[in-house]
């Protein structure tokens, strides 16, 4: 043994700590690990989530790859993915650097924005589902011809709204991460700019910017990986349409495997949407240096 | 005056400014993009809700006669009734059982595991259950639902409170972990040190010492889970069939199912799934802030 103190600290009681981690890990075994493996042997198996489960080779795998809705599938989770992450990216870098300025009044205004982290998927699906009926919602009410459009009944206009729905629902929340991160940018930085008579534009541009480097990571990595969760709010929506329109992956799994009773395939897709998640975290951890986990070793 | 300040001393050598430079910039050159944004945005966030909200207290016969955004002339809460005579006390029991019976053991595993990541590092064992919890934060874990499913029933669990307990604890895990480690680790050592001495154990140091001093993130904790678990909608709709096991955002759905055309009874349904969480956002709003965020703003 080593003469540190780490280890001299408990050397009198080795066996206490594991025990310690013992009850989480078996949580986290039982009902994440072994589910992980288990989604992995069932879609090489048929099941129709009653009977007995049946091992069927690369059945599944082949009905999953030759089905067009696959391909689909994936193009509308990453069409999701993009059109989101460019609408929210610059209106919560804008509005976090906007909230972290001292004013009274913008503390005031933040009581309001975040009003929509506090309410669930469903909710929000459900408020906005009532919203926009063309016939009973707030555009018909009003009179407007533009917002009473049938808005979830055409392709393209459910997208949008999809896209426009999580927007509303998560800018908050990355505007909170930016307000974070532009209050730690040092002061100084910005006195030394404004020294060099560098104006408002120049100073977001050259310093803001790029000091938010690793917060735009952290919270594209959150964006990113968490889009592939957006389940309730597209299911309560639109269901995934109209027709395919908007069935995301995760939809795909839900829509094959719990409505159409053949868990084999909607397995094969669920380990696509691991892989997917996986790799782009990689990906993102690559392009950063370091990943949303980590970032989040810097503490609070 | 400030911005004119600046402006005479540029030509010249920067001059050292006899006020605090610091308090300068809030009140420096306007931010009229970041205004704009934040204005248009407040519209954006203010009115849906206030539209919810307003409409809500409309009765449903003169609601389409009625201007959407205008407040209803005789407001009423007979929409608020039907949603409680839908069951939804009975609901709202269900989440709060699910979300207590969740959150408690999963913070108090969670902690004890960060406790023993953090202070007995030198272990393999110890660093492999570290490694297993962060890898569990990069996978989508909804993508696990068909093989949980398969375990509940299995278990004889379907259909039942304690299906959407188990993998709701357990999903909870990784994050908790790594929070709470963190802030285990700032803990100075020279504490753990002098109850050792005091002849302590491990049991008593994690409950007397570490428990206390990291209140904080254990309440950020504790509020991130609740939210997450409060507002979950796939483990109910997968592990539970009958209407008596339905959580609070299962319910609002079907009941929407049900009372679509019925839009003021359908927003109050949403306004009143989400008020327990409102009340909370007004008591304890920067916890609850800092809870949303659980650590991931740097």
């Amino acid at each position: 043994m080593s003469a540190s103190t780490d280890s001299a600290r408990s050397s009198g009681r080795p066996g206490v700590l594991p025990w310690l981690a013992v009850p989480a890990l078996v949580f986290f075994v039982g009902f994440a690990l072994i589910p992980l493996v288990g989604v992995l042997v069932l879609s090489f198996t048929t099941w129709d989530g009653i009977g007995a489960i049946h091992p069927s080779g690369l059945t599944s795998w082949r009905a999953v790859l030759s089905h067009p809705g696959l391909p689909h599938a994936v193009l509308v989770t990453f069409g999701v993915m993009a059109a989101s992450w460019v609408v929210q990216t610059p209106l919560s870098i804008l509005l976090g650097t906007f909230l972290a300025g001292r004013q009274r009044y913008r503390a005031v205004l933040s009581l309001v924005y975040f009003v929509p982290l506090l309410l669930s998927s469903a909710a929000i699906a459900v408020a906005y589902k009532a919203l926009l009926d063309p016939n009973f919602g707030l555009g018909a009410g009003l009179g407007f011809e533009w917002l009473s459009k049938d808005w979830l009944g055409r392709p393209w206009l459910a997208f949008g709204v999809v896209v426009f729905v999580v927007s509303w629902q998560f800018i908050p929340f990355h505007s909170l991460i930016y307000q974070g991160g532009v209050q730690q940018i040092p002061q100084s930085l910005y006195e030394a700019a404004q020294l060099d008579g560098a104006g408002r534009v120049r100073q977001f541009f050259s310093i803001t910017l790029p000091q938010l480097r690793y917060t735009v990571i952290t919270s594209s990595t959150l964006m990113v990986v968490g889009s592939l969760t957006f389940f309730d709010l597209i299911f309560v929506l639109t269901e995934g349409g109209p027709g395919d329109a908007t069935r995301v992956l995760a939809l795909d799994m839900y829509k094959r495997g719990f409505q159409a009773n053949l868990m084999g395939p909607a397995s094969a897709i669920a380990v696509i949407l691991v892989l997917v998640g996986l790799g782009l975290a990689l990906l993102l951890r690559r392009l950063g240096g370091r990943d949303a986990g980590q970032s989040q070793l810097e503490g609070i | 005056m400030t911005t004119t300040l600046t402006k005479q001393q540029r030509p010249e050598t920067p001059l050292r400014d006899e006020r605090p430079t610091r308090v300068r910039r809030p009140a420096g050159r306007r931010n009229w993009l970041g205004g704009l944004a934040g204005w248009l945005w407040l519209a954006v966030v203010f009115i849906p809700l206030y539209w919810i909200l307003i409409t809500s207290l409309k009765a449903q016969s003169n609601y389409y006669a009625s201007n959407p955004l205008a407040p209803p002339d005789d407001p009423t809460l007979d929409n608020y009734q039907l949603v409680i005579e839908s069951d939804f006390i009975s609901y709202f029991v269900n989440s709060v059982v699910v979300t207590a019976g969740a959150v408690i053991p999963a913070v108090t595993v969670s902690f004890m595991a960060a406790y023993a990541i953090v202070r007995g590092w030198r272990l393999r064992f110890l660093r492999t259950v570290n490694a297993l919890f962060l890898m569990g934060l990069a996978i989508p874990l909804q993508a696990t639902v068909i093989p949980v499913y398969l375990i509940i029933i299995r278990m004889n669990l379907y259909d039942s409170l304690l299906a959407l307990i188990l993998p709701s604890i357990a999903f909870a895990i990784p994050l908790s972990v790594l929070i709470l480690a963190n802030f285990i680790r700032d803990v100075p050592k020279e504490l753990f040190d002098s109850m050792r001495v005091d002849g302590a154990t491990e049991w008593t140091t994690l409950w007397r010492l570490a428990a206390p001093l990291t209140r904080p993130a254990i309440l950020t904790v504790t509020i991130f889970n609740a939210l997450t678990i409060w507002n979950g909608f796939l483990l109910p709709l997968v592990l539970t069939q009958s209407p008596s096991r339905r959580t609070l955002p299962l319910a609002l759905w079907s009941f929407q199912g049900q009372h679509g055309v019925n839009v003021p009874a359908v927003l109050a349904a949403v306004v009143l799934t989400t008020l327990p969480i409102l009340v909370l956002y007004a008591f304890a709003r920067r916890q609850l802030l800092s809870g949303l965020t659980a650590g991931f703003s740097r």
